[in-house]
Parts: structure tokens; C-alpha cells; sequence
């Protein structure tokens, strides 16, 4: 293995791992301080327990998450120095700024969860606020970070050197909406498929525990309702991606002919070599019309590309299509619940759709990320689009493949352990009677 | 030179030496807290480890992210500098990085997870031998960079990747950074058990914290020897501006302060010296480094971003202050009582209690 194909290895192991606690951490605080403001306004306590027991999960995924953050942020410059050196100043500003919200964020989560008996009950749900918001905005200049990768901005190239920069123009870059609406509805919409699952699961073991009850109709709506606003969020990132990056869209749809009324392909397995896509079901005209709003419209094709140019158009175009069908599943499921629930008038908890949901859960997980591989493969192999290749960002720091297999290590040692620390609290949970009065 | 900090470069990199000293401050007992779990002994072994996760159960987070504060605004405001270091340090760097993520992790599954007595015993020891290590490859991190031996030539570092912090220098200071975190930890753990009305377990950490501050003067004094031999532009550095030589007298007096202070009893005071000869140290160190941000030839003029990414990250930074310090303001007063701040000692029997749990 080369050394530059172990660090994006390295590179692309530190996000798929960090990107799920990052998810959390945008989600869960969301998700269990609504559960306290139900708390404050019902004074129904099933919902205060919701929410200290959503409150201590958080705090592990936020505190695993942020130890990958760090990681990651060093591996900034461990990894692609040349990268550093060239955008530092462009992009280092929305990062700047994240620093900040991310000590917000650590700051009232700290006053959160150990605050419980020592503040306010409006200071205790105002810092639970405060963690949501700043969770949500860390992540959105994250996104923006990521956004200028993908539609560089805000600078001009002389010498192999960034001049005339212009950090609020590298911000604001043409791809930071669309990828930012995209990835932050991922992350609730996965944090909320895995707690339907989660619940979903304990409810099988007892039916009537009232504290999985209100979890699960907590999360069905979640998943509901971020499943059905995603498909919309994607749509708009693909026709942008059609706009900005054209050879990223051409990718993911095993696009290899620059042709009028493109074909959307479901399934099929691009080959680039013959620049075909067999095995592929093809709907006529309904690409041109998903990017450009008109079935006859042109959409440029991998030939248009030098082949040096091309992102690895399997990998993309089946995760692409992972990603869209797990969204599918997720929605599917989601909304034969609320039917089952609108029919019944009550919580759908028929075993059978209990199960359904459990196994609809991981597909949150697999989109987000397949997703996010579609995004950074589909760059390839430019690491600031048609600005900066990857090769040429790289370290010289030989024997990579050590930290490689180190890190690993390290992260299926913390996956492993979070996971069995969750399950630990997940079957320590309260049992909560049915017909529990609630509190005065 | 003349003009110190007055120009934009300078102050950013001002704002990195004020992350940096926080970091040291609050993330530095954090480390030492894991340095006395480790060797928490005597009758008392429980009650010291209980003490250490109660005292930084709710604050460690936030203490942390000063470390992340100070890279962004490294490589937003030097992005030369950001690839040179991480270039020529790659392995320290990486291997304080293990030493982060195991402690961080160990710490809030011991909190978290499963309750068996042997489960958290082995996170404990993951938590506590981290916050060893950790401390000491930060230490060799900034001992390099000071060491003369990251050299730049034609705008690239070269480095064999062992040279720039394989040395003595570089050892002396992780070795340092090590006893001044755990120093820092112990006089504040012996506030801490104050605050509870725990005497026994307060004269515990008094002793360790005489200990640590012997041990800490000890190794000051050699590694200072090491400066001339192993650091020589650091030294020129000291040589050129005599004024440094007294802080580096008054760090003494302060070490010296602080050992009184403790023999006597006089807690807050001990707190308010021990914090005050760690920022002597830090900031004597950045000034006789000055205008260097990487010894022997980058200096931070060089190293600067463009203007107009300074203009906005200075006043990025003013603006996340006022959000951030009431914050931690806000934070501390919860959760480590009135007497947060207190710099002398209150009449007694005046306690708020905040370590009643």
C-alpha cells in the first residue's frame, strides 16, 4: 500500500468514524431537551426520564465525538500539510468560529448534565437550548469547511499561492447550502431511525413500559418527518452537484456519455473501461429532468472529463444508490407506521411492525455513511475541487500504514466499547407503568 | 522586537500563548487529576479517585477545547507554520494524540458505562496512564519547537521525522510540563476536599502537592542547563533580553511561594502562586522565543496569513470571547461553588458546600 493511499485511509476511517458521534451530537440534544420542555410543560415525568436517559447517552457520544474531533483537526495538517498551508487563511476562519461554538456547546452540556439538582429549571432547559443550537451551528461550519472543498471560493491562484483572498467568500461558497441542509438533516434524521430501532427493540421485551412507549412515537415522528423533508434536501443537492460538479453527478450516475434526455439508472454496475453501466433499470429523461428541471436537457457525461479527472465511478455510483435506497427504507417504514398509527389511533406496537422498524434502524447509519462517501469520493481526486489534487497534498512522512492500523484499532476498540455502554444504559432504563399518573 | 505585540501577527499568535495558558491552567489539572488517580495510595485510594472524577466530572469537556482553540488559530492565522509542525512532529504528535483520545474516552466510560468494580478499575487505568503520557509528549511538542531543529529551507521543513524531537531539551520539557500539570492538580484537589470538609483526604493531597512542587523546582533547574546546550537560539533568546532572567527568578520565588504557602496551610494562596509561576513559565518561554514561532528560522511575520484573515479572526475572537467567558464564568460558579475565584483565604466555617454530594 502506498503511503498517500494509507492516509486517505487514515483520513477516511477518522471521518466514517466521527461522523456518527457528530451526528449525535447535533441530534441528541435536540431530541432530549424537547423531551424536558415536555417534561416542564405536562409535568408528565415519563418525559424527564426521556430526557436524562437521552441526556447520558448524549454525553457519551458527544465525549467520544470529541476526542475524534480532535484527532481529526491535528490530522488536518498530520495528513495533507500542503492543504494547510494552502487554505489555512481561506477556510480558517468558519473553523475559528466552530471553535467557539463547540466550546458553547461542551461548556452547557457540562452544566446540563451535571446540573440537574444544582440549577434553575429555566437555566437547566435555556443550557439544554444552548447545546442544540451550538451543536447544530458547529456543525453547519463544518459544513461550510466542507462546502469550500467542493466549490473553492474567496481566492485566486498565482504562483501556486492563494492571493486576493477573501475568507467571507470562501465561507459563504456556492456548495455550502446544499450540503449543509443535506448533512444536518442526516444527522437527526439518523440519530432518530436508531432510536425508533433502539426502542423499537425494548418494546418487543415489554409492551407497556410507557418510557419506550413515548420514546418510540418520539422517534417515529422524527424519523417521519426528517424522512420525508431528506428526499427534498437531496434533490436540491443534486441539482447543485449538477451545477458545480458536474463529474461528481456523471459518478454517481454512471453517467459516461454526454447525452440529451439522460436516463436515471437504478442499480447497475458502472464500468469505466467499457463506459457502460449494465444491469441498471433506466428511467428515460428523468436525470435530466431530477438536475435540470427538464427531460430533454443535456447532462455531461465522464467523457467530457480527462480520465485522470475521473472520481472511482463504482464505488461512488453504488454508494450513491445504497444511500438513496436506505432513505427509502427509512421513509417507507416511517410512514406505514403513521398509517398503521392514524388507522388504529394508537401506537403502532403490533410485533411484527416493532421488528420492521428494528431492522429500518441501521439504514439510517448506512446512509449517512454512504452519503458522505459519495461526497468526498465523488471529489476525488481533487482535494479542493479542480484547485488542489489529494496526491499533492499529502504528508512525506513515510510508513503510514502504522498510524493506519494503530487508529483502527483504536476505533474499533471505542466503537465496540460505546456500543456496550449504550446497550449497558439502554436495558438499565426505567419501567414506567402504564397507567402512571402523571406528577401534580 | 522593540515593539512587542503590536502588530496584527503577534497578536494572534498572543491569542494562541492565551489558549495555550488556559489549556495548562484548567486542561493541565485535568491531566495531573489523572496523574494522582494513578498513583492514588494509603488508606485513602478510593476517596482520592472518587474526589479526582467528581472535581472534573463536570468541567473536563470544556477544559479540553482550549487545546482545540489554539490549533484553529494556529492554522488559520500561520497555516505555514501548522504544516511545518505537523510535518516535522508527526510522531509525538500522533502519539499525544492516542494518549487523548484513550483518556477522553476511558474518562466518560467510567462515568457512563457499566458499573462492575473491575470494568472501571480497567478504564481507570487507561484514564490515568493516558493523562501521563499525554502531558509528556505536549511538553516534548513545544520543547522542539523551541529546540532550534525544525529548519525550513525553500518554504518546506526537512525533517527525518525523529531529529526535531529526539534531544534532551524536548524530554526535559515534557518531563516539566508533566510535574507542572500534576503540581497544578494537586493544590487544587486539596481546594477540593477543603470544599468538602474532608481534612484527612485534604492533607493528602497537600503533601503530594509539597511533593510535586520540590519535584517540579528540581526539574525546572535542569532543564534550564539543557537550554544552553540544546536550545541555543532559546538561549540567545534569555541572553538578549535580561529582563526574562527576572521573570525566570520570579517563577522561582513564586515555586518558592507556593511550597510556603502550602506548609502553612494558606490554600487559595498556594492556588494563586502555583498559577501564577505556571504563566511566568509559559510567557517568559513565548517572549524569549519572540519573534520566532518556530525556532531556529520562522518567524511569526513569516508564518502570518494574510491580513485580512488576521483582521477577521482577531475580531472572530473577540467576538467568541464574550460568549465564551460568561460562559465558563457560569460554568465554574455551578459547579465549583462561591469561592471559585477566590484568590485569599475566606474567614472559615464559610462554605458554600458545593462538594456537599
Amino acid at each position: 500500500m502506498t503511503d498517500a493511499l494509507a492516509a486517505r485511509l487514515l483520513m477516511g476511517l477518522s471521518l466514517a468514524f466521527h461522523i456518527v458521534f457528530a451526528a449525535a451530537g447535533i441530534a441528541m440534544p435536540l431530541f432530549m431537551v424537547i423531551a424536558e420542555w415536555r417534561y416542564r410543560r405536562t409535568g408528565e415525568t415519563v418525559w424527564l426520564s426521556l430526557a436524562k436517559a437521552w441526556s447520558k447517552g448524549a454525553a457519551v457520544l458527544f465525549a467520544v465525538g470529541a476526542v475524534g474531533g480532535t484527532v481529526l483537526s491535528f490530522e488536518l495538517g498530520l495528513l495533507w500539510p500542503g492543504f494547510m498551508q494552502f487554505s489555512g487563511s481561506i477556510i480558517g476562519v468558519p473553523f475559528s468560529l466552530e471553535g467557539f461554538a463547540f466550546f458553547t456547546e461542551a461548556i452547557f452540556l457540562g452544566i446540563y448534565l451535571y446540573g440537574w439538582e444544582r440549577v434553575s429549571p429555566r437555566l437547566h432547559l435555556g443550557a439544554g437550548v444552548i447545546v442544540a443550537v451550538s451543536g447544530a451551528v458547529s456543525g453547519l461550519l463544518v459544513l461550510m469547511v466542507n462546502g469550500w472543498q467542493h466549490a473553492p471560493a474567496g481566492f485566486e491562484v498565482a504562483n501556486g499561492q492563494a492571493v486576493n483572498i477573501n475568507p467571507f467568500a470562501a465561507m459563504f461558497n456556492p456548495a455550502w447550502p446544499h450540503i449543509a441542509l443535506h448533512m444536518s438533516i442526516a444527522a437527526y434524521q439518523t440519530i432518530a431511525a436508531a432510536m425508533m430501532g433502539i426502542h423499537g427493540i425494548m418494546l418487543l421485551r415489554d409492551r407497556s413500559n410507557l418510557f419506550h412507549r413515548k420514546a418510540f412515537a418520539f422517534a417515529l415522528t422524527a424519523t417521519l418527518i426528517t424522512g420525508v423533508l431528506q428526499p427534498l434536501a437531496g434533490d436540491f443537492s443534486a441539482k447543485q452537484v449538477a451545477q458545480l460538479q458536474p463529474a461528481k453527478l456523471a459518478a454517481m450516475e454512471g453517467q459516461f456519455k454526454t447525452e440529451q434526455g439522460a436516463p436515471l439508472r437504478i442499480g447497475g454496475i458502472p464500468n469505466p473501461n467499457t463506459q457502460e453501466t449494465p444491469l441498471a433499470i433506466e428511467i428515460p429523461g428523468l436525470l435530466s429532468w431530477l438536475a435540470f428541471g427538464d427531460t430533454g436537457a443535456t447532462v455531461i457525461g465522464l467523457e467530457a472529463f480527462p480520465r485522470a479527472d475521473w472520481p472511482p465511478v463504482l464505488l461512488v455510483h453504488l454508494a450513491f444508490q445504497i444511500m438513496v435506497g436506505s432513505a427509502f427504507v427509512m421513509l417507507g417504514v416511517a410512514g406505514l407506521g403513521a398509517v398503521l398509527a392514524w388507522r388504529r389511533r394508537r401506537l403502532p406496537d403490533s410485533r411484527w411492525y416493532l421488528w420492521l422498524a428494528a431492522l429500518a434502524a441501521p439504514f439510517g447509519l448506512l446512509a449517512l455513511e454512504t452519503g458522505w462517501v459519495v461526497t468526498e469520493l465523488g471529489r476525488q481526486p481533487w482535494i479542493i475541487q479542480d484547485i488542489m489534487r489529494t496526491l499533492d497534498a499529502v504528508t512525506p512522512m513515510t510508513n503510514l500504514g502504522v498510524p493506519l492500523v494503530s487508529f483502527a484499532l483504536i476505533y474499533v476498540a471505542l466503537a465496540v466499547i460505546t456500543v456496550w455502554v449504550l446497550t449497558y444504559q439502554v436495558l438499565h432504563s426505567p419501567r414506567i407503568a402504564p397507567g402512571h399518573a402523571p406528577a401534580a | 522586537m522593540n515593539t512587542l505585540l503590536f502588530d496584527l501577527p503577534s497578536l494572534v499568535a498572543g491569542s494562541i500563548m492565551v489558549a495555550m495558558t488556559f489549556y495548562a491552567l484548567l486542561g493541565g489539572a485535568d491531566f495531573g487529576s489523572g496523574v494522582w488517580d494513578l498513583l492514588a495510595s494509603g488508606p485513602r485510594a478510593r476517596q482520592q479517585r472518587e474526589l479526582i472524577a467528581h472535581a472534573i466530572g463536570p468541567i473536563w469537556e470544556a477544559n479540553h477545547v482550549w487545546l482545540i482553540a489554539a490549533i484553529v488559530i494556529l492554522f488559520t492565522g500561520f497555516p505555514l507554520a501548522f504544516a511545518e509542525i505537523s510535518t516535522a512532529l508527526f510522531i509525538p504528535l500522533m502519539l499525544m494524540l492516542v494518549g487523548i483520545v484513550a483518556r477522553g474516552s476511558a474518562f466518560v466510560f467510567r462515568a457512563y458505562g457499566s458499573q462492575t468494580d473491575s470494568v472501571r478499575q480497567v478504564y481507570g487505568t487507561v484514564f490515568a496512564i493516558a493523562s501521563v503520557v499525554t502531558p509528556i509528549f505536549l511538553g516534548i511538542i513545544v520543547g522542539s519547537i523551541s529546540s532550534g531543529r525544525i529548519v525550513v529551507v525553500d518554504g518546506a521543513v526537512r525533517t527525518d521525522f525523529f531529529d526535531a524531537w529526539l534531544g534532551a531539551f524536548p524530554f526535559a520539557m515534557g518531563a516539566l510540563t508533566l510535574c507542572l500539570f500534576a503540581l497544578l492538580a494537586a493544590v487544587y484537589l486539596a481546594i477540593e476536599a477543603d470544599s468538602a470538609h474532608d481534612e484527612a483526604l485534604r492533607e493528602d493531597f497537600r503533601r503530594r502537592a509539597l511533593i510535586a512542587a520540590i519535584v517540579t523546582g528540581g526539574v525546572a533547574w535542569i532543564s534550564l542547563f539543557f537550554i544552553r546546550q540544546d536550545a541555543p537560539v532559546l538561549y540567545a533568546g534569555f541572553v538578549e533580553r535580561p529582563w526574562t532572567l527576572a521573570t525566570v527568578g520570579l517563577s522561582m520565588v513564586l515555586g518558592v511561594g507556593t511550597i510556603a504557602a502550602l506548609l502553612k496551610r494558606r490554600f487559595y494562596v498556594a492556588r494563586l502562586t502555583v498559577v501564577l509561576q505556571v504563566i511566568c513559565v509559559m510567557w517568559t518561554w513565548a517572549f524569549a522565543q519572540y519573534p520566532y514561532l518556530v525556532l531556529p528560522n520562522l518567524t511569526i511575520q513569516q508564518a502570518a496569513g494574510p491580513e485580512i484573515t488576521l483582521q477577521i479572526a482577531v475580531v472572530a475572537l473577540v467576538a467568541g470571547g464574550l460568549i465564551l467567558f460568561p460562559s465558563l464564568f457560569l460554568l465554574y460558579r455551578v459547579f465549583k461553588g462561591r469561592k471559585v475565584f477566590a484568590l485569599i483565604d475566606a474567614p472559615a466555617g464559610n462554605q458554600t458546600g458545593a462538594r456537599g454530594a
